[in-house]
């Protein structure tokens, strides 16, 4: 099905979790942000939330800044 | 006389020098600069991964968290909404409630649109965050902000990454003497001098980016740096000398031969 990841078109398996679509990227967990249609994923439950066909996901994490 | 450590939110800081972590070489020329800074806060932003390469490097990797205090800021925000979106993220990748509020306008001179905020501020302070506000150098906003609850106001010296340092000092000597909470001079500092300057006028603390970043030396500029802030802040507390009109000999003129 057809999610869109970071303002990009992007396919994944019909039931894919947040923690599943972080291993396939190989992005560590520990180190990012997840967002999900506008609304914040929290990691404690990247495991149980499965993705739904039309999704806008957000992966974010900290880079240098002033 | 022994100065008081920085209290920003009930944390404890000795060191009163802030610096981001944009603009650097590379993250290992960062992290060494931080070292020789003293400082024990830096600014960070949210991005998105880079989807395409997952393995790129990380800034966690070279600063790391549990050192030293990310101050995750709303850097590329125009509005309240985008402001609150990001830190809200922020919270939640860090855990951190401590947040740097800047929302800016005309990418020409990079001035904070006060009016939105303001409207951010409340925004943040009722979703419970503690927030560090850069905003203009005018005394009533500075008052306003300081009334809805933030936890420190950081008046700009001159524009973003400008390094022209401070333009007006009456400004920012009138927000430190009417704020209770620290006042942090953020933006235009350029050289030692500027930031030895903004803390002789009284302000808590320092926050600046590109003056060590884009120094030929930025390690040794954040050495020079940390002594700055140092020599302003006991120059501050010292409390300097009256100024003459004329000289006064420093030699007693009695008994001269």
């Amino acid at each position: 099905m057809k999610i869109t990841l970071n303002g990009e078109p992007h396919t994944v398996e019909d039931g894919t979790t947040v923690a599943a679509l972080l291993e396939a990227l190989r992005i560590p967990l520990v180190k990012v942000a997840v967002e999900r249609n506008l609304a914040i994923v929290p990691r404690s439950t990247f495991d149980s939330v499965h993705l739904e066909k039309g999704d806008r996901i957000e992966i974010v994490r900290f880079i240098g800044g002033g | 006389m022994q100065d008081k450590p920085l209290v920003i939110a009930g944390r404890e800081f000795a060191s009163r020098l802030i610096i981001g972590t944009g603009k650097y070489k590379d993250y290992a020329q960062n992290a060494a600069a931080l070292k020789a800074s003293g400082a024990e806060i830096v600014t960070v932003a949210m991005r998105r991964v880079n989807v395409s390469n997952p393995a790129e490097p990380m800034l966690v990797d070279f600063i790391n968290p549990k050192d030293t205090v990310y101050l995750p800021n709303t850097a590329g925000c125009f509005t309240g909404e985008d402001a609150v979106r990001t830190l809200r993220l922020a919270r939640e990748a860090g855990g951190w409630s401590l947040v740097k509020l800047e929302v800016l306008s005309d990418p020409k001179h990079l001035y904070p649109d006060m009016e939105e905020t303001m409207r951010a501020a409340k925004m943040l302070i009722d979703g419970g965050f503690d927030v560090m506000v850069y905003c203009s150098d005018d005394p009533v906003f500075a008052r306003k902000l300081e009334d809805m609850g933030c936890v420190a106001i950081m008046p700009l010296g001159a524009p973003i990454g400008s390094g022209l340092g401070l333009q007006n000092k009456v400004n920012i000597r009138l927000i430190v003497e009417q704020t209770s909470v620290p006042v942090i001079v953020d933006a235009g500092v350029g050289t030692a001098s500027d930031a030895t300057e903004a803390m002789e006028l009284g302000c808590a603390g320092v926050l600046m980016n590109t003056a060590i970043a884009e120094a030929q030396d930025p390690v040794m500029m954040a050495r020079a740096m940390k002594h700055a802030v140092i020599a302003g802040r006991d120059a501050y507390l010292a409390g300097r000398m009256a100024k003459k009109r004329y000289a006064d000999p420093s030699s007693p003129l009695a008994g001269l031969i």
